[in-house]
């Protein structure tokens, strides 16, 4: 835990209150709604917050940057004391009160009413028993002591005024029954049911879809605008920042380290984490594209592609026979050898699938091969084993992805015990210190032997990634199949994986089907791409072509919501 | 989370860590110690207890009489029948002169009925008999040192044929799913609903009692309950993406179930371990109570629960053989909890 205190960042943050013409629209910046100062949370006896200091005034959008850890979330929340077991000193001034000096009862008031919180994942911060104008008219019946029918017509409005289509059956809704998009969308509603001054928006569009963010975020700014309240959006997307809020506040490691206007932050960051932060949209270094030679094979071909799921049919008709969901519908693909094809599209789409029938974990119709040999027969005749040491796989979540209950050397050990069972105890932990070395996690292999014995639970995200890219490579495979590799990781840290895959992918001639929803993913380590939509390739090419000039109006808002 | 460029603890084997965190649970590793001291002396039951002498030495002779049987007429008796080493003639035969005898340091064994006796039976606690005992005249500590190894052993068994069936029967169901899940779950059922207490009495009617008789019955139905935790961790285990890792390396179904599912799934197993030994000593205790259990003439410590309530103003029977049962039951739970940390890795261990 240092913090790089360079002698610039003092310089960077602006005084208290500065003259300075925020430029905002009707409802600008008004008096000073929210002051804190020198906040700071420990957790039995551990600092995690070191003393911040910021300000909100009414109507304004600040952002609170940072990536996981750095102690942005625990700030926002244990203003309302809404983190357990955290100990919180300092001050933070609501309209002159106090509210680390309130009681409980106190704070109770104050939480939804003048503070309003909007959580990352809507499925779990409403409760799955009750539908969502319950949720809702609770709100207002408690904070405004309306009558139930009053709090129902209510309730309908607040729907209605956050875009959601037929409020008035979606009221009647459980939250199960509502799109990802559109719990987010209730959330707001009942954020926004007490007419809070402060609006808490803890990664509100992390768990949607890139098509929805945007309007999740247009629309937070529209109601900002109409109740004139202000926001103090927590994130660690930049994109987000520079669309939406008026000042930033970057946090890293429990320090602020720079605080000011959006543009003059974006346009000369004073900082250096503060410049990492903001170089670290990835970098494209891969071989340049090759016109596939005419007899060259495909490392991975698929033509026709199609892949179902058994569903259960409701009624009698389901004692007898099964419906079918069909994730991937007659898709053609080809990945040439030590070049990369992206798979774009939102979740759903069936990319994920994709890659499971790919790696010959599912079973497919149509036609698949792998260097020349057929999955189908390869699984019939029992020579799998040999299609399985050529393909390998990464998945998303660095966290499920080992097993939390083997050591490293287990784990990235493990593919040698099935492709190449001769090997010594010895050979194999030498192997095994290799790999860890090429993915960068051990810089000398003599020293490599102190990471062996340890779990996985002693590594971060990325640490955990390069971890995964050790035991898919370990075995010398020709295609790696890589599903949302970065996008559980923060920002700098997924610049970093991104350069170790375009290295390995250079020196070993490896092939990538590199499956994301991120356009600044693909634009990076793409050759060729497809986007997916609803099982369907709906548009294929080159990765300058189809990114620079989208045909299908899919891909045009894809591009056009990552931009 | 640890950062690449902290300090390198020596690295230990995770046997080794596990062994440290549950050493951390000071109470859970001392009962851990005392249970085990208990369960081994009670494997020695001989040696404490015991109405026959160690070793005899008889005029110039040295006899072995706990291992092996003597006519009282070697010791200088009337009689040519198995020398009853409680009788004072022969005490004193055995001890006069320079012959002596090593008894035991509790000299009853768990069926000797003591006609010697100097007070009506049941007795009080005193010298003679340091727990009293019972109303057929038979020392009680020997009773419950001998009970208590009858019980632990036979939860023991109870627990690792439970466990082991459980979670086989749990993996198959779990991992494979589908039609065996589907068919495995109804099986489950009509045999979970079959009164197991009837058949228990029916069949202790039918055949002569005996522990092995009662281990096969109680173990035909103790396994539903774990079998249905195990099958729900790996329905969970096995859709995780370390697992479809594993398939795309090539490994085979046994050893990702082996190398992958089964130590993740063993939580609820190894948290139930101690309860599901108490669960099989109390069993047993209960069984022996209603008479449904060990062949008469086992020391158990459910017939001594029985002699308290028939006896109720005896009640030094009643309270030993309670707290007998309250601290083996209490030492169990504590060494679960102790269990439970040392097999999660995720815990820190220092």
């Amino acid at each position: 835990m240092t913090a790089p205190t360079l002698p610039a960042s003092r310089g960077s943050l602006p005084p208290e209150g500065a003259a300075r013409p925020w430029g905002g629209p009707a409802a600008g910046p008004g008096p000073t709604l929210l002051n804190v100062k020198g906040l700071r949370v420990s957790f039995g006896g551990q600092e995690v917050v070191h003393g911040i200091d910021f300000s909100i005034k009414a109507g304004e959008k600040l952002a609170l940057v940072g990536e996981s850890g750095s102690g942005k979330t625990v700030s926002a929340l244990s203003l309302l004391r809404l983190v357990h077991n955290a100990d919180v000193s300092g001050s933070a001034l609501l309209n002159g009160r106090d509210l680390l000096q309130l009681t409980e009862h106190q704070l109770r008031g104050v939480r939804g009413d003048e503070v309003a919180i909007i959580f990352q994942e809507p499925m779990t911060a409403l409760n799955p028993l009750y539908t969502v104008g319950d949720q809702i008219g609770e709100v207002l019946q408690l904070k405004k002591g309306l009558t139930p029918r009053q709090a129902l017509a209510s309730t309908i409005e607040l729907l209605a005024s956050t875009g959601i289509p037929e409020p008035a059956r979606r009221a009647d809704a459980f939250p199960h029954q509502l799109s990802g998009g559109q719990r987010q969308r209730a959330m707001i509603a009942m954020a926004l049911a007490s007419a809070p001054k402060l609006l808490l928006a803890d990664e509100p569009t992390t768990a949607l879809d890139v098509s929805l963010r945007g309007q999740i975020l247009d629309l937070l700014a529209d109601l900002q605008r109409q109740h004139g309240m202000a926001v103090l959006l927590i994130t660690h997307d930049l994109n987000l920042v520079r669309r939406f809020a008026d000042r930033v506040a970057v946090m890293e490691q429990g320090h602020l380290v720079e605080q000011g206007a959006v543009s003059d932050v974006f346009a000369a960051p004073q900082h250096a984490y503060t410049q990492m932060l903001l170089a670290s949209k990835p970098e494209r270094d891969v071989a340049p594209a090759q016109p596939p030679a005419a007899d060259a094979t495909p490392v991975l071909q698929a033509r026709g592609l199609r892949v179902g799921y058994p569903v259960p049919l409701p009624g009698l008709t389901g004692w007898f026979k099964k419906g079918e969901f069909v994730a991937v519908q007659g898709a053609d693909l080809d990945v040439a050898p030590g070049q990369t094809l992206g798979v774009i599209g939102e979740s759903g789409s069936g990319k994920s699938t994709l890659a499971l029938a790919a790696l010959g974990l599912l079973p497919y119709q149509g036609n698949l091969q792998v260097t020349g040999s057929d999955w189908t027969q390869a699984l019939k005749s029992g020579e799998s084993r040999a299609l399985r040491q050529r393909v390998q796989v990464v998945f998303q979540d660095p966290f499920s992805s080992l097993s939390p209950r083997m050591t490293i050397e287990q784990i990235v050990g493990e593919g040698l015990l099935v492709h190449q069972p001769g090997l010594s105890v010895a050979q194999r932990r030498e192997r095994v210190v290799k790999a860890l070395a090429d993915v960068g996690l051990v810089d000398d292999p003599r020293r490599g032997g102190d990471w062996l014995q340890r779990y996985p639970h002693e590594f971060s995200g990325g640490q955990r990634q390069r971890l995964a890219i050790a035991r898919a490579l370990i075995i010398d495979p020709q295609l790696l199949v890589l599903d949302e590799p970065t996008s559980a990781l923060d920002v700098t840290v997924q610049k970093q994986v991104l350069a170790l895959l375009q290295r390995l992918q250079r020196e070993r001639g490896l092939s990538y089907l590199l499956i994301t929803h991120d356009v600044d993913v693909i634009q990076a380590m793409a050759h060729h791409v497809i986007v997916m939509k609803d099982g369907e390739v709906v548009e294929s090419g080159p990765v300058e072509q189809v990114l620079r000039a989208p045909e299908h109006p899919y891909t045009r808002t894809l591009v056009q919501a990552a931009a | 989370m640890s950062n690449s460029t902290e300090a390198v603890t020596p690295s230990l084997s995770p046997s080794a860590r596990a062994w440290r965190r549950f050493k951390r649970n000071r109470l859970g590793y001392w009962s851990l110690v005392l249970f085990c001291l208990l369960v081994v002396g009670s494997l020695f039951a001989e040696v404490l207890s015991n109405d026959r002498p160690l070793v005899v030495r008889y005029e110039g002779t040295t006899y072995f009489p706990m291992v092996k049987d003597y006519a009282e007429t070697v010791f200088g008796g009337d009689f040519d029948t198995t020398t009853d080493y409680l009788d004072p003639f022969i005490r004193e035969q055995i001890t006069q002169g320079d012959n002596w005898a090593i008894y035991a340091p509790n000299p009853y064994g768990p069926q000797t009925l003591n006609y010697f006796a100097k007070l009506p039976n049941p007795s009080p606690p005193r010298l003679d008999n340091l727990f009293g005992t019972d109303d057929r005249g038979r020392d009680l500590l020997a009773q419950l040192i001998y009970g208590f190894r009858v019980s632990v052993l036979f939860a023991l068994a109870l627990t690792v044929i439970g466990v082991l069936l459980g979670v086989v029967t749990g993996a198959i169901q779990g991992f494979f799913g589908g039609k065996t899940d589907l068919a495995f779950q109804r099986f489950i059922e009509i045999w979970g609903s079959m009164p197991e207490l009837y058949l228990l009495i029916i069949f202790s009617a039918v055949f002569a009692p005996s522990i092995s008789l009662l281990l096969i019955l109680l173990s035909l139905f103790g396994w539903m309950g774990l079998s249905d935790y195990v099958r729900a961790e790996f329905l969970r285990n096995r859709q995780l993406d370390y697992v479809r890792a594993a398939r795309a390396l090539g490994l085979s179904n046994w050893q990702i179930i082996w190398r992958h599912v089964l130590p993740n799934s063993l939580t609820p197993v190894v948290t139930f371990l101690p309860f599901r030994m108490s669960a099989a000593i109390l069993a047993l205790t209960s069984l022996d109570f209603l008479g449904l259990g060990v062949p008469p003439g086992t020391p158990s410590l459910g017939e001594l629960l029985s002699q308290g309530k028939n006896n109720i103003d005896a009640w030094w029977i009643s309270l030993s053989t309670f707290a007998v049962l309250v601290i083996t039951l209490l030492l169990l739970t504590f060494m679960g909890d102790a269990l439970r940390d040392a097999l999660d890795p995720r815990k820190a261990d220092k």
